[in-house]
């Protein structure tokens, strides 16, 4: 059909082409590598902070349970930022840098889970709860499995 | 002390910040979608943590490094390789959920109750 361009129209598409490469992609990738950088980096600080202040407050507590607590914490906190509407605002922004951290993964639970609401708790939001993270927890679940028995045999041999 | 605190924090600023943008670029660059991102983050965590180098990793990036899903992967490893020494080769198949449990039972029943509190903004 664009066989038989004139070549003032040829021009034309060549000057299109290189003004729509010039004016997207380049400045919003460094943008956006940028904001992702910053808002992840922010994430991780602000779940270090949250960690710090359970290790005042709480010294009985083993590492593992400050970790866990920690993630705990960040979790709810982007669940709570899902369902207030803030956290949409934040990730149209951030990018990588929020769905990255455990923040992402939180988010994308909850998000599921409220959009199918309508169509009932139980055949809505219990169907539809993990399916935007199934993958992190169905390839976690079975790499995690080889691991463990790729370790253990190690150990035995 | 507080020289020591603040390197801290900045290891962990820039680590985890670094881990976000490496995925941002992944992105732009490769067009994968951010499940298959996040995918192949987990099981870069999974590995970490299998051969050994995670460990050494969080010691000196913290939540940099276990924040990001990375970290997620890395738990499921270590709980799945310290039961399976515990209990045997069995003990592989739930070490990463034990491990793992505190998160995910926090994220279900912490999306549950949301879903029953707030309604999804219109768009």
């Amino acid at each position: 059909m664009s066989d038989n361009l004139s070549p003032k129209e040829e021009a034309r598409n060549t000057r299109y082409a290189e003004y729509v490469n010039a004016v997207s992609p380049q400045n919003n990738a460094r943008k956006s590598i940028f904001h992702s950088f910053w808002i992840g980096g922010l994430t991780c600080s602000i779940a270090q902070a949250v960690g710090d202040l359970y290790a005042i407050f709480m010294p009985q507590l083993s590492k593992d349970m400050i970790a866990s607590l920690t993630s705990m914490t960040i979790i709810a906190i982007a669940i709570l930022f899902t369902g207030l509407g803030f956290f949409d605002a934040i990730a149209r922004v951030g990018g990588a840098g929020s769905f990255l951290p455990i923040t992402g993964f939180a988010n994308a639970m909850a998000s599921a889970s409220m959009e199918f609401k309508t169509e009932g708790l139980i055949m809505g939001t219990s169907v539809k709860l993990f399916s935007v993270v199934g993958p992190v927890v169905v390839n976690g679940i079975v790499w995690s499995t080889v691991a463990g028995i790729a370790r253990y045999l190690i150990g035995v041999i | 002390m507080a020289q020591k605190e603040i390197l801290t924090y900045l290891i962990v600023f820039v680590s985890g910040g670094l881990l976000c943008a490496l995925a941002e670029i992944l992105i732009i660059k490769t067009k994968l979608t951010p499940a298959r991102i996040l995918v192949i983050f987990l099981i870069g965590g999974i590995i970490l943590e299998t051969v050994g180098l995670y460990k050494p990793l969080y010691k000196l990036c913290e939540s940099g490094v276990s924040i990001p899903i990375v970290g997620f992967g890395a738990s499921l490893a270590k709980g799945a390789i310290n039961l399976a020494q515990e209990v045997g080769w069995i003990g592989a198949f739930a070490g990463g959920l034990k491990q793992t449990a505190y998160g995910i039972g926090a994220a279900v029943v912490a999306s549950y109750l949301v879903t029953l509190l707030f309604s999804p903004k219109s768009k």
